[in-house]
C-alpha cells in the first residue's frame, strides 16, 4: 500500500496524490488507509461536476473513473445495474436500444461549464440529484435509484436497496446518497429503475404571455389530467449588456420562427393519445385565439434536449444559480428576477435557473433571503468565472445542520470525504 | 403465542410507573394518559396479532410541543417509546414493550391545509390515508399511494412504513409522494425535512425518515403531494391455464413498454376464496388470474387495453373480460380487495407475507411456495402485485392447534429466504418490524447493518425509539469472522 515512504517509489510524481483504483476492494483498501492516516480526499468520477460546491482543499484525490461498465441490465425487470462511474451517455445508448430510458432525464451540465456536451457519470448525477423537466411527473433521481454499493469513510464496503422497486427492508439509504455530493460514501455500484421511452413527443409553444399569465399556465399544466411531461417558460434575456442574447437563435426551429418570450408544454406517448390530449389541453388552458406553435416529435425532442443541456448558459462567465420553490410562488420570484437576470422556469413553475452577472457573497445574500422567504432553496451551481469564490453555495436550514452533521459522521467519522464541499 | 426476545426490561422504569404517569399528565391533558390495564389492552398488539405485550403507559399527545416534551423527558429518564398510528401494521412495528410508553398519534387527526396551488395537502399524522383523497376529490385530485388498509391506516404510519398499494407500479409508494415532514427526534428536537418544494438541499432526511418504522423520529406533520385524477380508467380481467402463462404475460406487457396503473395476480386458491366471498365473477377454472388496470385519456386506455388483450392471447389466456363501466371495474377489484377476509372465511387464522422478487421469477417462486405448503402441511393462497414483483402469500393456520403458528412462521421465513435467494428482498411494503428482524442477515452483512445502526445512533443516541424492531437481536450477520451485532447493540 502507500505509506509515506513507499508511495513515491510506486506512484509517479504527478499522480502522487491521486489514486485510481480498479475495483471496489481497492477503493476499500485505499479508504481504510486514508482513514487511518486521517487524510482528506476529493472523490471524482469524470470530474464533470467538480466545479459545483465549495472549493476543496483535500490532501488526496480518489479518482473512481475506472469503476465503469454495465454490470447487469434486464429490460423486462426494468432495472440497470452499473459500476458507479459508468458514463451516463453509455447507459443511455444501451437503454435506447431496448426502447427504455432513465426517465429523470439526466442533465448535461457540460455546456454550462465547458461550452460542450459532458454528461458525466452515473455517480455524478446521483451525487447532485438534479433532475430534468419531467420531475413533476416521474420524480427526481432520488426516486429512480433503487440500490447501491459503496465504501464508507472508514473503508467498509456497504450496500442498501436491491434490484426491485418495492423494497422497505431497512433504512432507505438510496435516498440519502442522492444529493450528498460525495460527502457520505464513495459509490461503487448503482442500480437504477428504468422505464419504457415514449414513442412520440409533441410540444405546444404558446407565444407572448405575461410573466403572470405564463406562471399561472405552468401551474395549470402541472396539475392537468392531460398527462403533460414538461412545462417551461423562457422570457427573453434582459438587454442590459450583461447576458448573452442566445435564446431566440437557440430555439429557432422550422415550426418555431417566433421571437419573444414563450411557454412550452410537452406531451409524450402514442400519436393518437397525444392528439387527444392536445385537444383536451387546449380546452383546459383556454388556448383559443392564442398564438401557438406546434412542434412535432423531431423538433420537440430537439427542443427539450436544449432545455436539458441548459444551452442558453453556454460557456457563460456569469454565476448560474438554481432555485427550487413552491410553484405558487413562482410569479413572485420571476418578478424579482425579471429584467435583471437571465432566467428560465422549469418543472411547471417549481424550478428556476438563473444567471447572475457580478455575483459576490454580498450580492448573493439578498437573493437567497428572498428565496428563503418564499420557502424555497437556492444553490449556486456555477461560481462567477468558475473561481469558486462564493462561500454559501447551499441553503441548509439551521435546524438540520446538527442532524446532517451526525449523519455525516455516521458514514464518515473523520470527515475525510469531500470535506467542506457541502458540510 | 411465540416467544419473542425483546431488549432488556428496565425494572426501574416499571417501578417508577406512578411518577412517569404523573409527569405525562403534567405535559398533556390528564385524560390523554392511559395507565390502567383495561385501558392498555387495546394497544397490546397491531395487526400482527401473534405478538402481544401490554405497555407501561399509553400517551395521546395533542400538539407537537407535547410530543417534544414527552420525548425529551423520556430521553432524560431513558424510557422507551413506541410510536403508534392506527395499529394496522403487519410486521409488529407498533408492538409495545413492557417498559415502554406507547405514543399514540390518534389525536393528531386534522387536515391542516389543502393547497391546490402547490398541489399538496398538509396533514397531521393521525389522518387516514383515504381522508386525504376525500378532502381533495371535489376538485378532481387524489393522493396516489393506496394501501388496502387505506380506510383505517394513518398517513403517519404510511410514511413510517413507506406503504404502497396496487397503483405503486405507476405512481410510486409513499416516499415518492410526499414533500415534507415535521419530525420530533428522541431528544425533543423539532425539525422539518422538505416543505412544499420538490427535493431539498442537503441530505435527503425526508427520504431517510420514510420507511424508518418509527426508529428515527416521531412524525408530527406531513405535506403530501396530490395528483389530478386520470381521465379514464379501465381494467382487464384475464384468466390463465398456468401460473407460468400469467407470469409470462406480465413480463411481455412490461417488455411491450406498457406501464399499467396496476397489475395484480392471484393463484387458484385465492381466485376461489375471493370469488366465494365477494361474487366477483372470477374465472374459476383458471390457475392464475391477472387484473391489469390502465389509466390515461380515453384513446390511450383503449389502445393499451387492445395491446394488453393481444399479449394475453399470445400467452394462452383462457378468459378475458374488459370493464365497460366503473361499476364493472370495481367489481373486478372487489375480489382482490377482499383477499384477507376471504382467507379469514376459509381458515381460523392467516399470516400474510410480503417479499418482493424479480417479476420474471414468479412461476419459480410460486412453485417453491407450493412445495413448502406441502412440507409444512399448511394451505397457502397467493396475491401478487405482479407489476412490481411484490408477493403476498397468505398462509392459513389454526392458532389453537399446537405448534401451528410456529409452523406458519417457519413457512413464512422460508418463503422470504427464497425471495432473497432469487434476487428479491424481505419486504416490499409491510416493513421488517419484529417479524422479519432476524431475517435481516439474509440480505445484509455486518457492515451494512452496522452502518444502519450508526444512523440510528446519530438520531437516537440511547436507542429508545421503538427498540427491538428492524435490527436483529438474536442473530449476527457475520461475515469474515466478524460479529458485532448482538442484542441490537
Ligand atoms: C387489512 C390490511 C391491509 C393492508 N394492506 C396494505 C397494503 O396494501 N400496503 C401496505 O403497504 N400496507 C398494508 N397494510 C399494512 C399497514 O396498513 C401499513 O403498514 C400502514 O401504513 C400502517 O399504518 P398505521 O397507521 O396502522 O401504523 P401502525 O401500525 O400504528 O405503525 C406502523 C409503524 O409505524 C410507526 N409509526 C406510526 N405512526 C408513526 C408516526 N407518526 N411517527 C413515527 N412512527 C410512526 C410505528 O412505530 C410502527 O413501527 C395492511 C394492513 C392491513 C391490516
Amino acid at each position: 500500500m502507500f505509506t509515506e515512504e513507499n508511495r513515491n517509489s510506486q506512484i509517479s510524481q504527478n499522480s502522487e496524490n491521486s489514486f485510481s483504483p480498479d475495483n471496489e476492494l481497492e477503493v476499500s483498501k485505499i479508504v481504510k488507509k486514508l482513514y487511518q492516516e486521517n487524510l482528506s480526499v476529493e472523490i471524482i468520477g469524470s470530474g464533470s461536476k467538480r466545479r459545483i460546491g465549495k472549493k476543496l482543499k483535500c490532501k488526496k484525490i480518489l479518482d473512481l473513473s475506472k469503476l465503469s461498465g454495465v454490470i447487469e441490465y434486464l429490460p423486462e425487470e426494468l432495472y440497470i445495474k452499473v459500476k458507479a462511474c459508468t458514463p451516463i451517455a453509455e447507459i443511455e445508448a444501451l437503454l435506447k436500444k431496448h426502447n427504455q430510458e432513465l426517465a429523470f432525464e439526466p442533465l448535461d451540465l457540460g455546456y454550462m461549464f465547458y461550452g460542450k456536451s459532458n454528461k458525466g457519470t452515473a455517480s455524478g448525477h446521483v451525487s447532485c440529484n438534479f433532475s430534468g423537466s419531467r420531475r413533476f411527473k416521474v420524480g427526481s433521481i432520488r426516486d429512480h435509484v433503487i440500490g447501491f454499493r459503496a465504501v464508507n469513510g472508514t473503508g467498509d464496503i456497504i450496500k442498501s436497496g436491491g434490484n426491485v422497486v418495492k423494497n422497505v427492508t431497512g433504512y432507505d439509504l438510496c435516498k440519502l446518497i442522492c444529493g450528498s455530493f460525495g460527502t457520505l460514501v464513495a459509490l461503487t455500484e448503482l442500480t437504477f429503475k428504468v422505464l419504457p421511452s415514449k414513442e412520440n413527443s409533441n410540444t405546444l409553444v404558446i407565444h407572448e404571455l405575461s410573466t403572470k399569465d405564463a406562471t399561472a399556465m405552468l401551474n395549470k399544466v402541472a396539475s392537468s389530467s392531460s398527462d403533460t411531461s414538461g412545462a417551461v417558460f423562457l422570457p427573453l434575456e434582459p438587454k442590459n449588456g450583461n447576458y448573452e442574447q442566445n435564446i431566440e437563435s437557440l430555439f429557432k426551429l422550422n415550426d418555431l420562427q417566433y421571437k419573444g418570450p414563450f411557454t412550452a408544454i410537452r406531451l409524450e406517448g402514442s400519436k393518437t393519445s397525444i392528439q387527444e390530449r392536445l385537444a383536451n389541453l387546449k380546452k383546459e388552458l383556454d388556448l383559443d385565439g392564442k398564438e401557438i406553435s406546434n412542434l412535432d416529435t423531431y423538433q420537440s425532442t430537439l427542443f427539450w434536449e436544449k432545455i436539458k443541456n441548459l444551452e442558453f448558459f453556454n460557456n457563460s462567465k456569469n454565476a448560474v444559480l438554481r432555485a427550487v420553490i413552491p410553484p405558487s410562488s413562482c410569479v413572485k420570484l420571476i418578478n424579482f428576477l425579471d429584467n435583471k437576470y437571465k432566467y428560465f422556469v422549469d418543472w411547471g413553475g417549481s424550478l428556476v435557473w438563473f444567471e447572475v452577472n457580478d455575483l459576490s457573497n454580498s450580492s448573493l445574500q439578498p437573493i437567497r433571503q428572498f428565496i428563503l422567504e418564499l420557502n424555497g432553496y437556492l444553490t449556486v451551481i456555477k461560481h462567477p468565472d468558475d473561481q469558486r469564490s462564493l462561500e454559501e453555495v447551499f441553503t441548509v436550514a439551521p435546524d438540520r445542520l446538527d442532524i446532517s452533521n451526525n449523519i455525516k459522521k455516521s458514514f464518515d467519522p473523520k470527515k475525510i470525504f469531500n470535506p467542506g464541499k457541502m458540510y | 403465542m411465540t416467544q419473542l426476545v425483546m431488549p432488556k426490561i428496565d425494572k426501574k422504569i416499571l417501578s417508577n410507573k406512578e411518577t412517569i404517569v404523573k409527569k405525562l399528565k403534567e405535559i398533556t391533558n390528564s385524560n390523554n394518559v392511559l395507565s390502567h390495564e383495561s385501558e392498555l389492552i387495546p394497544y397490546e398488539t397491531d395487526a400482527l396479532t401473534a405478538y402481544k405485550q401490554i405497555p407501561l403507559v399509553v400517551a395521546l399527545p395533542e400538539t407537537t410541543h407535547e410530543v417534544s416534551e414527552i420525548l425529551k423527558y423520556c430521553n432524560n429518564e431513558k424510557i422507551k417509546i413506541v410510536p403508534r398510528g392506527a395499529g394496522t401494521g403487519l410486521s409488529g412495528g407498533a408492538l409495545p414493550l413492557e417498559d415502554s410508553i406507547v405514543l399514540n398519534l390518534g389525536k393528531f387527526n386534522k387536515i391542516l391545509e389543502v393547497d391546490f396551488g402547490n398541489r399538496c395537502v398538509v396533514v397531521q399524522p393521525g389522518v387516514t390515508n383515504l381522508a386525504i383523497t376525500k378532502a381533495v376529490q371535489h376538485k378532481g385530485f387524489y393522493f396516489a399511494p393506496d394501501p388496502s388498509s387505506q380506510i383505517i391506516s394513518s398517513i403517519g404510519g404510511n410514511v413510517a412504513e413507506n406503504s404502497g398499494g396496487v397503483h405503486s407500479l405507476k405512481y410510486g409508494t409513499t416516499t415518492n409522494n410526499i414533500l415534507g415532514v415535521e419530525v420530533v427526534l428522541m431528544d425533543g428536537t423539532i425539525c422539518r425535512f422538505g416543505g412544499k418544494t420538490y427535493d431539498s438541499e442537503g441530505y435527503d432526511l425526508l427520504g431517510l425518515i420514510s420507511g424508518s418504522e418509527g426508529l428515527l423520529g416521531v412524525i408530527t406533520e406531513i405535506t403530501v403531494e396530490i395528483k389530478k385524477n386520470p381521465q379514464t380508467v379501465k381494467a382487464a380481467l384475464i384468466g390463465f391455464p398456468t401460473i407460468e402463462d400469467g407470469g409470462n404475460c406480465v413480463s411481455s406487457i412490461i417488455a411491450g413498454g406498457i406501464v399499467a396503473a396496476g397489475m395484480e395476480m392471484m393463484d387458484k386458491v385465492l381466485i376461489e376464496a375471493t370469488d366465494n366471498f365477494s361474487k366477483a365473477g372470477y374465472p374459476r377454472d383458471a390457475q392464475a388470474l391477472l387484473i391489469v388496470e390502465l389509466d390515461g385519456t380515453k384513446s390511450d386506455v383503449d389502445e393499451l387495453i387492445n395491446k394488453v388483450s393481444e399479449i394475453a392471447k399470445k400467452n394462452n389466456a383462457t378468459s378475458l373480460k374488459i370493464s365497460n363501466n366503473e361499476e364493472e371495474r370495481l367489481k373486478f377489484w372487489a375480489g382482490r380487495k377482499a383477499a384477507f377476509p376471504a382467507c379469514a372465511a376459509m381458515s381460523p387464522d392467516y399470516y400474510c407475507m410480503d417479499g418482493t422478487i424479480p417479476r420474471g421469477r414468479l412461476a419459480e417462486v410460486l412453485k417453491e411456495i407450493n412445495r413448502l405448503s406441502k412440507k409444512y402441511d399448511l394451505p397457502v393462497a397467493n396475491a401478487f402485485h405482479a407489476g412490481d414483483g411484490n408477493l403476498h402469500p397468505i398462509i392459513m393456520y389454526d392458532a389453537n392447534k399446537e405448534k401451528s403458528l410456529e409452523k406458519a412462521e417457519e413457512f413464512g421465513a422460508d418463503i422470504l429466504k427464497y425471495c432473497v435467494k432469487v434476487g428479491g428482498v424481505l419486504t416490499g411494503e409491510h416493513g421488517v418490524g419484529v417479524e422479519k428482524r432476524e431475517l435481516m442477515c439474509e440480505m445484509f452483512n455486518d457492515n451494512d447493518i452496522q452502518q444502519q445502526l450508526r444512523i440510528k445512533k446519530a438520531l437516537d443516541y440511547n436507542s429508545l425509539l421503538n427498540p427491538g424492531k428492524v435490527y436483529p437481536i438474536l442473530k449476527k450477520c457475520v461475515e469474515e469472522g466478524r460479529a458485532r451485532v448482538h442484542r441490537g447493540e
